[in-house]
Protein backbone atom coordinates (compact mmCIF):
# COMPACT_ATOMS: atom_id res chain seq x y z
CA UNK A 1 0.00 0.00 0.00
CA UNK A 2 1.57 3.38 -0.74
CA UNK A 3 0.00 6.72 -0.41
CA UNK A 4 0.84 9.73 -1.46
CA UNK A 5 -0.12 12.95 -0.60
CA UNK A 6 0.06 16.15 -1.69
CA UNK A 7 3.08 15.80 -2.77
CA UNK A 8 5.73 19.01 -4.52
CA UNK A 9 8.79 18.42 -5.73
CA UNK A 10 11.21 21.31 -7.95
CA UNK A 11 14.47 21.71 -9.40
CA UNK A 12 15.56 25.42 -9.32
CA UNK A 13 12.90 27.44 -10.59
CA UNK A 14 11.44 24.84 -12.23
CA UNK A 15 8.24 23.19 -10.40
CA UNK A 16 8.02 19.13 -11.69
CA UNK A 17 5.24 18.42 -9.17
CA UNK A 18 2.60 20.21 -7.48
CA UNK A 19 0.69 18.59 -4.91
CA UNK A 20 0.07 15.13 -6.26
CA UNK A 21 -1.80 12.73 -4.01
CA UNK A 22 -2.87 9.14 -5.28
CA UNK A 23 -2.73 5.62 -3.43
CA UNK A 24 -1.84 2.48 -4.58
CA UNK A 25 -3.56 -0.56 -3.07
CA UNK A 26 -1.80 -3.87 -2.10
CA UNK A 27 -1.86 -6.23 -5.31
CA UNK A 28 -3.05 -3.71 -7.34
CA UNK A 29 -1.25 -1.85 -10.71
CA UNK A 30 -1.08 1.67 -11.19
CA UNK A 31 -0.40 3.09 -14.76
CA UNK A 32 1.67 6.19 -14.70
CA UNK A 33 1.65 7.71 -18.13
CA UNK A 34 2.42 11.43 -19.18
CA UNK A 35 4.36 13.40 -21.57
CA UNK A 36 8.57 13.00 -21.81
CA UNK A 37 9.83 15.34 -18.91
CA UNK A 38 6.56 15.52 -17.16
CA UNK A 39 8.16 14.08 -13.99
CA UNK A 40 7.41 10.40 -13.94
CA UNK A 41 10.68 8.97 -13.27
CA UNK A 42 11.24 11.36 -10.51
CA UNK A 43 8.15 10.10 -8.87
CA UNK A 44 9.12 6.86 -9.22
CA UNK A 45 12.68 7.92 -7.84
CA UNK A 46 10.85 9.84 -4.69
CA UNK A 47 8.73 7.11 -3.49
CA UNK A 48 12.36 5.21 -2.26
CA UNK A 49 13.90 8.28 -1.28
CA UNK A 50 16.48 8.99 -4.39
CA UNK A 51 14.95 12.26 -4.16
CA UNK A 52 13.42 14.10 -1.58
CA UNK A 53 10.29 15.78 -1.18
CA UNK A 54 10.01 18.97 -0.52
CA UNK A 55 6.80 18.80 1.05
CA UNK A 56 4.04 16.46 1.08
CA UNK A 57 3.80 12.97 2.75
CA UNK A 58 4.78 9.71 0.96
CA UNK A 59 3.57 6.55 3.13
CA UNK A 60 4.88 3.22 2.73
CA UNK A 61 3.59 0.37 4.60
CA UNK A 62 2.08 2.64 7.10
CA UNK A 63 5.53 4.95 7.50
CA UNK A 64 6.14 7.92 6.43
CA UNK A 65 9.36 8.34 4.08
CA UNK A 66 9.90 11.59 3.38
CA UNK A 67 11.41 12.13 6.77
CA UNK A 68 13.69 8.89 6.76
CA UNK A 69 17.89 9.00 6.66
CA UNK A 70 19.71 7.41 4.24
CA UNK A 71 20.05 4.13 6.84
CA UNK A 72 16.55 4.21 7.72
CA UNK A 73 15.53 4.07 3.77
CA UNK A 74 17.44 1.21 3.40
CA UNK A 75 14.67 -1.16 4.74
CA UNK A 76 11.96 0.25 2.31
CA UNK A 77 14.84 -0.35 -1.11
CA UNK A 78 14.62 -4.11 -0.02
CA UNK A 79 10.80 -4.22 -0.01
CA UNK A 80 10.36 -1.38 -2.84
CA UNK A 81 12.20 -2.27 -6.08
CA UNK A 82 12.82 0.37 -8.35
CA UNK A 83 13.74 -1.17 -12.48
CA UNK A 84 15.75 1.92 -14.01
CA UNK A 85 14.48 3.43 -17.12
CA UNK A 86 17.98 2.95 -18.41
CA UNK A 87 18.91 -0.09 -16.40
CA UNK A 88 21.46 1.52 -14.24
CA UNK A 89 24.17 -1.43 -14.66
CA UNK A 90 27.24 -1.89 -12.73
CA UNK A 91 29.41 -1.54 -15.82
CA UNK A 92 32.47 -2.76 -14.01
CA UNK A 93 30.30 -6.08 -13.09
CA UNK A 94 29.70 -8.96 -15.50
CA UNK A 95 25.88 -9.48 -15.74
CA UNK A 96 25.79 -12.24 -13.19
CA UNK A 97 27.20 -10.08 -11.02
CA UNK A 98 24.99 -7.65 -10.86
CA UNK A 99 22.50 -9.69 -10.48
CA UNK A 100 24.26 -11.25 -7.58
CA UNK A 101 25.20 -7.97 -5.94
CA UNK A 102 21.58 -7.64 -4.22
CA UNK A 103 21.32 -11.61 -3.00
CA UNK A 104 25.21 -10.92 -2.03
CA UNK A 105 24.72 -8.02 -0.05
CA UNK A 106 21.49 -8.99 1.59
CA UNK A 107 20.61 -12.49 2.02
CA UNK A 108 23.00 -15.35 3.41
CA UNK A 109 22.67 -17.45 0.38
CA UNK A 110 25.69 -20.06 -0.73
CA UNK A 111 27.21 -19.42 -3.73
CA UNK A 112 25.69 -22.20 -5.41
CA UNK A 113 22.05 -21.07 -4.62
CA UNK A 114 22.73 -17.62 -5.99
CA UNK A 115 24.19 -19.11 -9.21
CA UNK A 116 20.91 -21.56 -9.51
CA UNK A 117 19.01 -18.38 -8.62
CA UNK A 118 20.09 -16.11 -11.27
CA UNK A 119 20.54 -18.65 -14.30
CA UNK A 120 16.59 -19.67 -14.10
CA UNK A 121 15.87 -15.77 -13.61
CA UNK A 122 18.14 -14.90 -16.75
CA UNK A 123 16.38 -17.98 -18.23
CA UNK A 124 13.03 -16.73 -17.70
CA UNK A 125 14.49 -13.06 -19.35
CA UNK A 126 15.40 -14.69 -22.19
CA UNK A 127 18.86 -13.88 -21.43
CA UNK A 128 20.20 -17.46 -20.70
CA UNK A 129 23.57 -16.78 -22.70
CA UNK A 130 24.54 -13.32 -21.00
CA UNK A 131 25.72 -14.41 -17.83
CA UNK A 132 29.78 -13.64 -18.86
CA UNK A 133 29.07 -10.63 -20.80
CA UNK A 134 29.62 -6.89 -19.23
CA UNK A 135 26.84 -4.72 -19.82
CA UNK A 136 28.51 -2.42 -22.26
CA UNK A 137 28.11 -5.42 -24.84
CA UNK A 138 24.53 -5.78 -24.32
CA UNK A 139 21.90 -4.03 -26.46
CA UNK A 140 20.05 -1.44 -24.63
CA UNK A 141 17.05 -3.82 -24.74
CA UNK A 142 18.50 -6.44 -23.43
CA UNK A 143 19.87 -3.92 -20.06
CA UNK A 144 16.99 -2.91 -19.70
CA UNK A 145 15.54 -6.55 -18.62
CA UNK A 146 19.01 -6.92 -16.69
CA UNK A 147 17.97 -3.77 -14.98
CA UNK A 148 14.40 -5.84 -14.31
CA UNK A 149 15.60 -9.12 -13.61
CA UNK A 150 17.98 -7.31 -11.16
CA UNK A 151 15.18 -5.49 -9.38
CA UNK A 152 13.22 -8.35 -8.66
CA UNK A 153 15.55 -11.11 -7.97
CA UNK A 154 14.95 -10.31 -3.59
CA UNK A 155 11.24 -11.07 -4.43
CA UNK A 156 10.00 -7.15 -3.75
CA UNK A 157 6.52 -6.13 -2.26
CA UNK A 158 6.24 -3.52 -4.58
CA UNK A 159 8.23 -2.86 -7.81
CA UNK A 160 8.48 0.67 -9.52
CA UNK A 161 8.63 0.16 -13.54
CA UNK A 162 10.71 2.78 -15.42
CA UNK A 163 9.11 2.72 -18.85
CA UNK A 164 10.09 -1.31 -18.84
CA UNK A 165 9.09 -2.09 -22.85
CA UNK A 166 10.19 1.09 -24.24
CA UNK A 167 12.78 0.16 -26.97
CA UNK A 168 11.75 -3.37 -26.58
CA UNK A 169 11.05 -5.27 -29.95
CA UNK A 170 7.16 -6.71 -29.62
CA UNK A 171 8.45 -10.53 -28.84
CA UNK A 172 10.23 -9.06 -25.44
CA UNK A 173 7.52 -6.59 -24.87
CA UNK A 174 5.44 -9.31 -24.31
CA UNK A 175 7.62 -11.24 -21.96
CA UNK A 176 7.96 -8.11 -20.41
CA UNK A 177 4.33 -7.48 -19.68
CA UNK A 178 3.88 -11.40 -18.94
CA UNK A 179 6.43 -10.78 -16.67
CA UNK A 180 4.38 -8.14 -14.69
CA UNK A 181 1.24 -9.75 -15.03
CA UNK A 182 3.24 -12.87 -13.30
CA UNK A 183 4.55 -10.69 -10.20
CA UNK A 184 0.55 -9.48 -10.02
CA UNK A 185 -0.94 -12.52 -10.00
CA UNK A 186 1.74 -13.09 -6.94
CA UNK A 187 -0.08 -9.93 -5.07
CA UNK A 188 2.69 -7.64 -5.57
CA UNK A 189 2.41 -3.85 -5.94
CA UNK A 190 3.17 -2.25 -8.99
CA UNK A 191 3.54 0.88 -10.69
CA UNK A 192 4.23 0.91 -14.47
CA UNK A 193 5.48 4.40 -15.87
CA UNK A 194 5.34 3.63 -19.50
CA UNK A 195 4.06 5.12 -23.31
CA UNK A 196 3.12 1.98 -24.21
CA UNK A 197 -0.94 2.01 -24.16
CA UNK A 198 -1.78 -1.64 -25.20
CA UNK A 199 0.46 -2.78 -22.34
CA UNK A 200 -0.75 -0.39 -20.41
CA UNK A 201 -4.47 -1.42 -20.73
CA UNK A 202 -3.05 -5.11 -20.83
CA UNK A 203 -1.47 -4.69 -16.99
CA UNK A 204 -2.76 -2.11 -15.35
CA UNK A 205 -6.14 -1.63 -12.49
CA UNK A 206 -5.77 1.86 -13.20
CA UNK A 207 -4.17 4.17 -15.18
CA UNK A 208 -3.30 8.10 -14.24
CA UNK A 209 -2.46 10.66 -16.43
CA UNK A 210 0.58 13.47 -14.83
CA UNK A 211 0.06 16.98 -16.07
CA UNK A 212 1.65 19.81 -15.30
CA UNK A 213 2.42 18.58 -12.06
CA UNK A 214 -0.57 17.38 -11.37
CA UNK A 215 -1.98 14.23 -11.12
CA UNK A 216 -5.75 14.08 -10.59
CA UNK A 217 -6.98 12.21 -13.55
CA UNK A 218 -6.83 8.79 -12.86
CA UNK A 219 -9.46 5.92 -14.51
CA UNK A 220 -9.71 2.29 -15.23
CA UNK A 221 -8.71 1.05 -18.39
CA UNK A 222 -12.28 -0.21 -19.85
CA UNK A 223 -13.17 3.49 -18.82
CA UNK A 224 -10.80 5.05 -21.17
CA UNK A 225 -10.99 2.45 -23.54
CA UNK A 226 -14.85 2.94 -24.04
CA UNK A 227 -14.62 6.61 -24.13
CA UNK A 228 -12.50 8.47 -27.34
CA UNK A 229 -13.29 11.66 -25.45
CA UNK A 230 -11.18 10.46 -22.11
CA UNK A 231 -8.50 12.84 -21.51
CA UNK A 232 -6.36 9.76 -21.33
CA UNK A 233 -7.57 8.40 -24.59
CA UNK A 234 -6.61 12.14 -26.33
CA UNK A 235 -3.32 12.16 -24.74
CA UNK A 236 -3.00 8.57 -26.34
CA UNK A 237 -3.77 9.74 -29.59
CA UNK A 238 -0.72 12.47 -29.19
CA UNK A 239 -3.71 15.01 -29.34
CA UNK A 240 -2.61 16.76 -25.52
CA UNK A 241 0.62 16.75 -24.36
CA UNK B 1 33.14 40.37 -12.91
CA UNK B 2 32.09 40.09 -9.33
CA UNK B 3 29.32 37.90 -10.73
CA UNK B 4 32.32 35.39 -11.39
CA UNK B 5 33.74 36.32 -8.27
CA UNK B 6 30.50 35.67 -6.07
CA UNK B 7 29.91 32.66 -7.98
CA UNK B 8 33.90 31.01 -7.12
CA UNK B 9 33.13 32.21 -3.69
CA UNK B 10 29.85 30.52 -3.49
CA UNK B 11 31.71 27.15 -5.07
CA UNK B 12 34.37 27.49 -1.99
CA UNK B 13 31.65 27.40 0.45
CA UNK B 14 29.98 24.52 -1.23
CA UNK B 15 32.97 22.59 -1.59
CA UNK B 16 34.37 23.21 2.26
CA UNK B 17 30.81 22.36 3.40
CA UNK B 18 30.98 19.03 0.74
CA UNK B 19 34.17 18.48 2.27
CA UNK B 20 32.93 18.24 6.09
CA UNK B 21 29.75 16.68 4.86
CA UNK B 22 31.79 13.73 3.31
CA UNK B 23 34.19 13.24 5.94
CA UNK B 24 31.42 13.24 8.79
CA UNK B 25 29.72 10.59 6.66
CA UNK B 26 32.64 8.53 5.93
CA UNK B 27 33.78 8.28 9.87
CA UNK B 28 30.28 7.69 11.00
CA UNK B 29 30.00 4.79 8.16
CA UNK B 30 33.16 3.36 9.36
CA UNK B 31 31.89 2.82 13.20
CA UNK B 32 28.95 0.26 11.73
CA UNK B 33 30.26 -3.32 10.24
CA UNK B 34 30.67 -5.09 7.97
CA UNK B 35 33.85 -3.78 6.37
CA UNK B 36 34.35 -4.19 2.96
CA UNK B 37 37.37 -5.86 2.76
CA UNK B 38 37.10 -6.76 -0.86
CA UNK B 39 36.75 -3.51 -1.99
CA UNK B 40 39.66 -1.97 0.10
CA UNK B 41 41.73 -4.42 -1.57
CA UNK B 42 40.97 -3.84 -5.03
CA UNK B 43 41.51 -0.14 -4.11
CA UNK B 44 44.73 -0.78 -2.44
CA UNK B 45 46.00 -2.43 -5.83
CA UNK B 46 44.76 0.59 -8.29
CA UNK B 47 46.16 3.16 -5.69
CA UNK B 48 49.56 1.63 -4.22
CA UNK B 49 50.58 -0.49 -6.23
CA UNK B 50 49.96 1.25 -9.60
CA UNK B 51 51.09 4.05 -8.52
CA UNK B 52 54.73 2.20 -7.34
CA UNK B 53 56.73 2.84 -11.43
CA UNK B 54 55.03 6.70 -11.04
CA UNK B 55 56.82 7.46 -7.35
CA UNK B 56 59.66 5.65 -8.24
CA UNK B 57 60.63 7.82 -11.36
CA UNK B 58 59.68 10.99 -9.71
CA UNK B 59 61.75 10.36 -6.53
CA UNK B 60 64.77 9.21 -8.54
CA UNK B 61 65.12 11.96 -10.72
CA UNK B 62 64.05 15.04 -7.68
CA UNK B 63 66.87 12.85 -6.00
CA UNK B 64 69.33 13.33 -9.21
CA UNK B 65 68.45 16.68 -9.96
CA UNK B 66 68.36 17.80 -6.50
CA UNK B 67 72.36 16.88 -5.67
CA UNK B 68 73.21 17.83 -9.46
CA UNK B 69 72.28 21.82 -8.70
CA UNK B 70 73.23 21.53 -5.23
CA UNK B 71 76.83 20.09 -6.15
CA UNK B 72 76.93 22.38 -8.57
CA UNK B 73 76.20 25.66 -6.98
CA UNK B 74 77.83 24.81 -3.93
CA UNK B 75 81.09 23.75 -5.19
CA UNK B 76 82.12 27.84 -5.82
CA UNK B 77 82.11 27.86 -1.89
CA UNK B 78 84.07 24.69 -1.70
CA UNK B 79 80.68 23.20 -0.20
CA UNK B 80 80.24 19.94 -1.60
CA UNK B 81 80.61 17.88 1.68
CA UNK B 82 77.48 19.20 2.60
CA UNK B 83 75.37 17.89 -0.47
CA UNK B 84 74.24 14.28 1.45
CA UNK B 85 73.30 16.05 4.25
CA UNK B 86 71.03 19.08 2.60
CA UNK B 87 69.68 16.19 -0.15
CA UNK B 88 68.24 14.08 2.12
CA UNK B 89 67.13 16.06 4.59
CA UNK B 90 64.97 18.09 2.26
CA UNK B 91 63.48 14.77 0.78
CA UNK B 92 62.89 13.12 3.92
CA UNK B 93 61.36 16.57 5.23
CA UNK B 94 59.72 17.71 2.23
CA UNK B 95 60.31 16.60 -1.52
CA UNK B 96 59.77 12.62 -0.75
CA UNK B 97 56.33 13.28 0.64
CA UNK B 98 54.61 16.25 -1.05
CA UNK B 99 56.00 15.17 -4.72
CA UNK B 100 54.53 11.69 -3.96
CA UNK B 101 51.41 13.45 -2.99
CA UNK B 102 51.10 15.48 -6.20
CA UNK B 103 52.13 12.91 -8.49
CA UNK B 104 49.29 10.82 -6.84
CA UNK B 105 46.58 13.41 -6.50
CA UNK B 106 47.53 13.92 -10.52
CA UNK B 107 47.23 10.22 -11.00
CA UNK B 108 44.70 8.65 -8.68
CA UNK B 109 42.45 11.99 -8.08
CA UNK B 110 41.58 12.26 -11.89
CA UNK B 111 41.08 8.62 -12.07
CA UNK B 112 38.89 8.79 -8.85
CA UNK B 113 36.79 11.83 -9.56
CA UNK B 114 36.33 10.59 -13.75
CA UNK B 115 35.32 6.66 -12.11
CA UNK B 116 32.40 8.15 -10.03
CA UNK B 117 31.04 10.97 -11.59
CA UNK B 118 30.34 8.73 -14.73
CA UNK B 119 28.91 6.46 -12.35
CA UNK B 120 26.47 9.52 -11.35
CA UNK B 121 26.12 10.07 -14.96
CA UNK B 122 25.24 6.60 -15.74
CA UNK B 123 23.25 6.31 -12.70
CA UNK B 124 25.01 3.51 -11.00
CA UNK B 125 25.31 5.26 -7.78
CA UNK B 126 21.94 5.86 -7.73
CA UNK B 127 21.48 2.17 -8.27
CA UNK B 128 24.13 1.30 -5.53
CA UNK B 129 21.26 3.12 -3.22
CA UNK B 130 17.91 2.13 -4.89
CA UNK B 131 19.74 -1.49 -3.91
CA UNK B 132 19.79 -1.12 -0.60
CA UNK B 133 23.10 -0.24 -0.06
CA UNK B 134 25.82 2.80 0.75
CA UNK B 135 27.76 4.65 -1.96
CA UNK B 136 29.76 5.60 0.89
CA UNK B 137 30.55 2.25 1.97
CA UNK B 138 31.05 1.07 -1.67
CA UNK B 139 32.81 3.81 -3.35
CA UNK B 140 33.84 6.59 -0.81
CA UNK B 141 35.29 4.58 1.95
CA UNK B 142 37.42 1.84 0.33
CA UNK B 143 38.86 4.88 -1.54
CA UNK B 144 39.96 6.99 1.33
CA UNK B 145 41.04 4.18 3.19
CA UNK B 146 43.53 2.99 0.77
CA UNK B 147 44.57 6.38 -0.11
CA UNK B 148 45.59 6.71 3.62
CA UNK B 149 47.13 3.54 3.55
CA UNK B 150 48.96 3.51 0.42
CA UNK B 151 50.24 6.93 0.53
CA UNK B 152 52.38 7.54 3.50
CA UNK B 153 54.14 4.07 2.21
CA UNK B 154 54.77 5.23 -1.10
CA UNK B 155 55.98 8.32 0.23
CA UNK B 156 58.26 6.63 2.38
CA UNK B 157 59.36 4.64 -0.64
CA UNK B 158 59.40 8.13 -2.39
CA UNK B 159 62.55 9.31 0.53
CA UNK B 160 64.52 5.84 0.06
CA UNK B 161 64.80 6.27 -3.64
CA UNK B 162 65.31 9.61 -3.64
CA UNK B 163 68.59 9.31 -1.42
CA UNK B 164 69.60 6.29 -3.66
CA UNK B 165 68.95 8.53 -6.67
CA UNK B 166 71.49 11.37 -4.77
CA UNK B 167 74.09 8.72 -4.09
CA UNK B 168 74.35 7.74 -7.64
CA UNK B 169 74.84 11.06 -8.76
CA UNK B 170 76.87 12.15 -6.02
CA UNK B 171 79.57 9.59 -6.77
CA UNK B 172 79.42 9.91 -10.61
CA UNK B 173 79.09 13.41 -10.88
CA UNK B 174 79.89 14.81 -8.01
CA UNK B 175 83.16 12.45 -7.27
CA UNK B 176 82.00 11.38 -3.48
CA UNK B 177 82.98 8.78 -1.55
CA UNK B 178 80.31 6.57 -1.93
CA UNK B 179 80.97 5.24 1.94
CA UNK B 180 81.43 9.27 2.82
CA UNK B 181 78.20 9.86 1.23
CA UNK B 182 76.33 6.77 2.96
CA UNK B 183 77.95 7.73 6.42
CA UNK B 184 76.56 11.71 6.40
CA UNK B 185 73.48 10.73 4.95
CA UNK B 186 72.72 7.92 8.15
CA UNK B 187 74.55 10.53 10.55
CA UNK B 188 72.55 13.32 9.55
CA UNK B 189 68.57 11.87 8.97
CA UNK B 190 66.80 11.30 12.31
CA UNK B 191 63.51 9.67 12.93
CA UNK B 192 62.36 13.03 13.21
CA UNK B 193 63.01 14.39 10.07
CA UNK B 194 61.30 10.92 8.70
CA UNK B 195 58.02 11.48 10.65
CA UNK B 196 57.79 15.06 10.22
CA UNK B 197 57.76 14.46 6.32
CA UNK B 198 55.65 11.46 6.53
CA UNK B 199 53.09 12.49 8.70
CA UNK B 200 51.76 14.69 6.53
CA UNK B 201 51.35 12.95 3.86
CA UNK B 202 48.49 11.03 6.28
CA UNK B 203 46.53 14.41 5.77
CA UNK B 204 47.26 14.71 1.95
CA UNK B 205 45.86 10.93 1.64
CA UNK B 206 42.45 12.61 3.28
CA UNK B 207 42.86 15.60 0.73
CA UNK B 208 43.50 13.84 -1.76
CA UNK B 209 40.58 11.25 -1.68
CA UNK B 210 37.91 12.89 -0.29
CA UNK B 211 38.08 15.77 -2.62
CA UNK B 212 38.23 13.91 -5.53
CA UNK B 213 35.19 11.65 -3.78
CA UNK B 214 33.09 15.29 -3.66
CA UNK B 215 34.26 16.37 -6.83
CA UNK B 216 33.13 13.14 -8.79
CA UNK B 217 29.56 12.86 -6.82
CA UNK B 218 28.48 16.10 -7.18
CA UNK B 219 28.61 15.75 -10.73
CA UNK B 220 25.16 16.50 -12.11
CA UNK B 221 24.59 15.11 -15.58
CA UNK B 222 26.47 15.20 -18.56
CA UNK B 223 30.16 13.80 -20.09
CA UNK B 224 31.40 17.52 -19.71
CA UNK B 225 30.76 17.87 -16.45
CA UNK B 226 32.66 14.78 -15.59
CA UNK B 227 35.84 15.86 -16.91
CA UNK B 228 35.38 19.12 -15.74
CA UNK B 229 34.68 17.54 -11.99
CA UNK B 230 38.07 15.66 -12.80
CA UNK B 231 40.09 18.74 -13.39
CA UNK B 232 39.20 20.52 -10.84
CA UNK B 233 39.77 17.28 -8.22
CA UNK B 234 43.33 17.30 -9.55
CA UNK B 235 43.41 21.22 -9.36
CA UNK B 236 41.96 21.61 -5.60
CA UNK B 237 43.81 18.69 -4.30
CA UNK B 238 47.39 20.01 -5.21
CA UNK B 239 46.61 23.47 -3.74
CA UNK B 240 45.15 22.05 -0.65
CA UNK B 241 48.59 19.61 -0.19
CA UNK B 242 50.70 22.77 -0.95
CA UNK B 243 48.62 24.91 1.45
CA UNK B 244 48.43 22.36 4.09
CA UNK B 245 52.43 21.66 3.32
CA UNK B 246 53.34 25.00 5.28
CA UNK B 247 50.68 25.03 7.82
CA UNK B 248 51.17 21.33 9.14
CA UNK B 249 55.33 21.98 8.83
CA UNK B 250 54.76 24.74 11.28
CA UNK B 251 52.27 22.85 13.12
CA UNK B 252 54.89 19.68 13.07
CA UNK B 253 57.52 22.25 14.32
CA UNK B 254 55.76 23.29 17.18
CA UNK B 255 54.60 19.69 18.92
N1 LIG C 1 18.43 16.09 -10.82
C1 LIG C 1 17.72 16.96 -11.54
N2 LIG C 1 18.08 18.25 -11.58
C2 LIG C 1 17.38 19.16 -12.28
N3 LIG C 1 16.27 18.87 -12.99
C3 LIG C 1 15.85 17.60 -13.00
C4 LIG C 1 16.55 16.57 -12.28
N4 LIG C 1 15.88 15.41 -12.46
C5 LIG C 1 14.84 15.69 -13.26
N5 LIG C 1 14.81 17.00 -13.58
C6 LIG C 1 13.79 17.66 -14.41
O1 LIG C 1 12.52 17.23 -13.96
C7 LIG C 1 11.66 17.05 -15.06
C8 LIG C 1 11.04 15.67 -15.00
O2 LIG C 1 12.01 14.69 -15.29
P1 LIG C 1 11.67 13.15 -15.38
O3 LIG C 1 12.93 12.44 -15.65
O4 LIG C 1 10.88 12.73 -14.20
O5 LIG C 1 10.73 13.08 -16.67
P2 LIG C 1 9.93 11.85 -17.23
O6 LIG C 1 8.49 12.15 -17.08
O7 LIG C 1 10.43 10.60 -16.60
O8 LIG C 1 10.31 11.89 -18.77
P3 LIG C 1 10.63 10.69 -19.79
O9 LIG C 1 9.32 10.16 -20.25
O10 LIG C 1 11.38 11.36 -20.88
O11 LIG C 1 11.46 9.70 -19.05
C9 LIG C 1 12.47 17.28 -16.30
O12 LIG C 1 12.16 18.57 -16.78
C10 LIG C 1 13.90 17.24 -15.84
O13 LIG C 1 14.68 18.16 -16.58
MG1 LIG D 1 11.56 8.99 -17.19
Amino acid sequence: MIEVRRFKKRFGSKEVHRGVSFHVEQGECLGLIGGSGSGKSVLLRSLIGLEKADSGSIVIEGQDITQMTERELIGIRKKVAYAFQGGALFDSMTVFDNLAYPLREHTDLKESDIKKKIRDLLFEFGLADSENLFPGSLSGGMQKRVGLARAIILNPDTILYDEPTAGLDPFNTRKISEMILRLKAKKKTGILVTHDMPVAFEVCDRIALLVHGNLDIIAKPKEIQQDALHPISIFAHGDIT
Amino acid sequence: MTQQLKSTLDRFLLFVGGFGILLKQVASELLHPPFEWRLLMEQIYQIGFRSFPLIFITALSTGMVMTLQFGIGLAKFGGQPYVPKIVSLSILREMGPVFTSLMVAARVGAGMASEIGSMVVTQQIDAIRALGTSPIRKIVIPRVLATFICLPLLGSLANLVGVVGGLIVGVTELKLDPEFYILKVTTTLLLDDYFSGVGKSFFFAIFISITACYFGLTVKEGTKEVGLATTQAVVVSSILILVGDFFLTKLFFIL
